[in-house]
């Protein structure tokens, strides 16, 4: 079947099998390499191998809470969006996100990801007690930080290349309330966007919505959200009662490829300037449902469908705090002169580098793009892939679809390493993606 | 919407089927405490741990082989209270090749389609009168609409089944007990794994899951999932036998 990450870019023909028990993981080893998917949420060919990709979202079932320690111990095909249906109404919540819950907790350790507290908490790994790899002798094998250590640090950002994650235990958050309280800080530039982020350093939640569009004075401007989940006794009485319920949204979904010219720099000038302009008007303290703060953008189904067919990539990179300002300056000022429209570009603090060999999270400033998969764009990103390079960033895996290995390699010299473990315990051979092979992972 | 079904207890036959998994936990989502009933119903620890986990409800495990008729009236009498509603997916296709050829095979077939849910139905029903109340819900097929070469063994005693399940409810209508026939086209399961489905035509566990649930708090009498085989079906049913018998299908 044709098969693609998020972005639709690049669509491959995959043979795929959907594994329900160990027993069918073993006899799919054993046909050749392979790679694990997850929701396929990862944007470029990260989870895809057209010899053959496992599907693993048949293997999703929870397995032991503790209520004491907040951990849940279940498969890893089970979504995010479950845990959260299931344990927000007890009072828990996912102690790191990405932003999006349709992803797997097998996907959320393979791309260790990072949500809007990075700057705070850390990734993913921060809340992962251990992880069950079957390798490729068809055992699974306990990992965390004290056994099997070397192999739970490759397992975590190792974007599925160790082995199969089969099932994990992870902490939940205790919250009280299903709320958050938002506070929104226009910023006029990126001088003032950095002085945003640096001041709330000790906010929960940190993360700026910037406008990548615009030159000059204003570049860099943003409009930077703050979060605190909200207490019981913070929200307004009549709110207590049903404090961690939300009423269920109606949901939206795209139901065609839209035409490729519904997203061009006029449209993204036209919503950039709106919406700056609405945060500016409502800039200050609000309670924001956990929705609507998290997901905002699964609140639109299959949106990946605005970009219509040719689909589109993501670009994410993150500069040490260093060349951050310089860095993103420069990033900016290209995008916007090419006139290449990202109708999302994000921009958030980051902390320190996390337990995963290759994590993506370090110190310092990540910001994310999207493009259309346009010849015009596609040629403007090996000009921003210099910019990085020269500012001493790194690239993120789980959205790349189309970075040349020596562009990644040079950014990054730890995959060297990681390709030499793969070596020496014959991952590699066992365990390869379209994008390994490209990227030579 | 507001759920307006009472959480009862839920009975679900053949458990271990996806489609009565989907169904375990669309009811469950809703505060329905399970049984879930299974031969070697060892092989459900896990979903039962994981049902509990996910919709902080009861769910029990009891072992029954439907083929065993003498032990449907023993095992009713074990359960701690009479469920409000039951759901009924077993079922076995197997090979028309070998039903064919194998009379002990096709004898199989045809009892644990319909011989034995309906006899097990059918002692539920009865209870159900005795009390005034109670859904039943059971899981045919649209092989029973009209049999084909291919698979009328299996077909056949689907048909009887719907049948069976047809009167059950025009015989209990006016005592306040609802039957629910579920006529599915093809769905992704374990029964189908491996086989090439048309992808519009091939309905999820999970549709089947929620389709269950709106069918017991609407009361609706007979469903397909995918409506289009109702359709698809209306047309197979009035191809005249002259034709019918020279396809293919
Ligand atoms: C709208 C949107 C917002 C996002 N926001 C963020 C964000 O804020 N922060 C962030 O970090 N990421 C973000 N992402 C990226 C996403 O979180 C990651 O790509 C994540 O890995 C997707 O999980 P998945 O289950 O869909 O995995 P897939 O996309 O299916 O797979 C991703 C990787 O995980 C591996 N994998 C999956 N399951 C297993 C398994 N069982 N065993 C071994 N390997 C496995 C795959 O091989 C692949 O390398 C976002 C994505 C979207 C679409
Ligand atoms: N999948 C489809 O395309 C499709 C289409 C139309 C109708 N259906 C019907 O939907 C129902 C569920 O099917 P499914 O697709 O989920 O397939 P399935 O996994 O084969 O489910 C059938 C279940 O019935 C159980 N069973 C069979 N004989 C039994 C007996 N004597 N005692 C107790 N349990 C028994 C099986 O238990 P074991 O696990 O112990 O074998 C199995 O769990 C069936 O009635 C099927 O005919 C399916």
């Amino acid at each position: 079947m044709i098969l693609s990450g998020w972005g639709r870019y690049p669509r491959l023909d995959v043979t795929v099998t959907s594994p329900r028990a160990e027993g069918d993981l073993r006899a799919a080893l054993a046909t050749g390499p392979v790679i694990a998917r997850g929701n396929g949420r990862a944007y470029g060919d990260s989870a895809i191998n057209p010899r053959l990709t496992l599907d693993m979202r048949g293997m999703n079932r929870m397995l032991a809470f503790d209520p004491a320690s907040g951990q849940l111990t279940a498969e890893a095909g089970v979504t995010l969006d479950a845990v959260i249906n299931s344990f927000l109404p007890r009072g828990w919540f996912p102690m790191v996100t990405p932003g999006t819950r349709y992803v797997t907790l097998g996907g959320m350790i393979a791309a260790d990801v990072h949500g809007k507290n990075h700057h705070r908490d850390g990734a993913f790994g921060t809340c992962l007690d251990w992880v069950e790899v079957m390798g490729q002798d068809g055992i699974p094998r306990r990992a965390s930080l004290t056994k099997n250590d070397d192999l739970f640090r490759a397992t975590l950002g190792g974007m599925g290349l160790t082995g199969i994650i089969t099932r994990a235990a992870f902490r939940l958050r205790p919250v009280e309330t299903a709320w958050i309280r938002q506070r929104t800080i226009p910023t006029p530039d990126l001088d003032a966007t950095i002085e945003a982020f640096e001041t709330h350093a000790d906010a929960t939640y940190s993360v700026a919505w910037i406008d990548c569009l615009t030159r000059g004075a204003g570049l860099g401007r943003s409009v930077v959200t703050l979060g605190e989940h909200a207490t019981r006794a913070d929200l307004p009485p009549s709110m207590r009662p049903a404090a961690l319920a939300l009423p269920p949204r109606r949901r939206l979904r795209v139901p065609m490829d839209a035409p490729a010219a519904a997203l061009n720099r006029h449209t993204v000038r036209a919503f950039n300037h709106l919406y700056h302009r609405r945060a500016t008007a409502q800039a200050g303290e609000a309670f924001v449902g956990w929705e609507e703060y998290f997901y905002p953008l699964d609140a639109i189904l299959d949106w990946n469908r605005i970009y219509g067919r040719r689909g589109f990539v993501q670009y994410q990179c993150v500069l040490p705090p260093a060349t951050a300002r310089a860095g993103l300056r420069t990033l900016i000022d290209r995008i916007a002169e090419a006139g290449q429209a990202s109708f999302l570009a994000v921009l958030k603090r980051m902390g320190p580098e996390g337990l995963g060999q290759i994590g993506f999270p370090m110190e310092g400033y990540t910001l994310a793009l999207d493009f259309p998969a346009s010849p015009d764009a596609l040629a403007l990103l090996p000009a921003l892939d210099d910019i990085v390079l020269a500012h001493s960033g790194r690239f993120y895996l789980a959205k790349d679809a189309r970075l040349p290995a020596t562009t990644l390699h040079r950014a990054d010299p730890r995959l060297q390493g990681f390709r030499a473990t793969r070596e020496a315990a014959g991952q590699a051979r066992h365990f390869a993606s379209h994008q390994s092979e490209r990227l030579g992972l | 919407m507001t759920v307006t079904v009472p959480p009862t207890p839920v009975l679900i036959l053949g458990a271990r089927s996806d489609i009565a998994l989907a169904a375990a936990h669309r009811f469950a989502q809703a505060g329905h405490p399970l049984h879930l009933v299974a031969r070697h119903p060892e092989r459900l620890e896990t979903d039962r741990t994981d049902l509990q986990l996910r919709h902080d409800v009861p769910v029990t495990l009891h072992n029954l082989d439907l083929l065993d008729t003498a032990a449907h009236g023993p095992f009713l009498d074990s359960l701690p209270t009479l469920p409000g509603v039951t759901i009924c997916a077993v079922g076995l296709m197997g090979e028309q090749a070998e039903n064919e050829a194998d009379p002990t095979r096709a004898a199989e077939i045809l009892r644990s389609n319909f011989e034995a849910p309906a006899l097990l139905l059918g002692a539920i029903a009865n209870r159900y009168e005795a009390a005034g109340k109670g859904t039943i819900v059971g899981i045919s097929s649209v092989a029973g609409e009209r049999g084909r070469a291919t698979n009328y063994i299996y077909g056949s005693a689907k048909a009887g089944f719907t049948a069976f399940l047809s009167g059950l409810r025009n015989r209990l209508a006016k005592k306040g007990v609802h039957v629910v026939t579920v006529l599915p086209g093809f769905v992704a399961t374990r029964m189908t794994a491996g086989m090439d489905l048309p992808a519009k035509l091939t309905a999820q566990p999970a549709e089947l899951g929620e389709a269950i649930f709106r069918a017991v708090d609407r009361r609706r009498n007979v469903i397909y999932v995918r409506p289009i085989w109702q359709l698809v079906m209306a047309i197979i049913r009035n191809i005249p036998e002259p034709v019918f018998k020279r396809l293919k299908l």
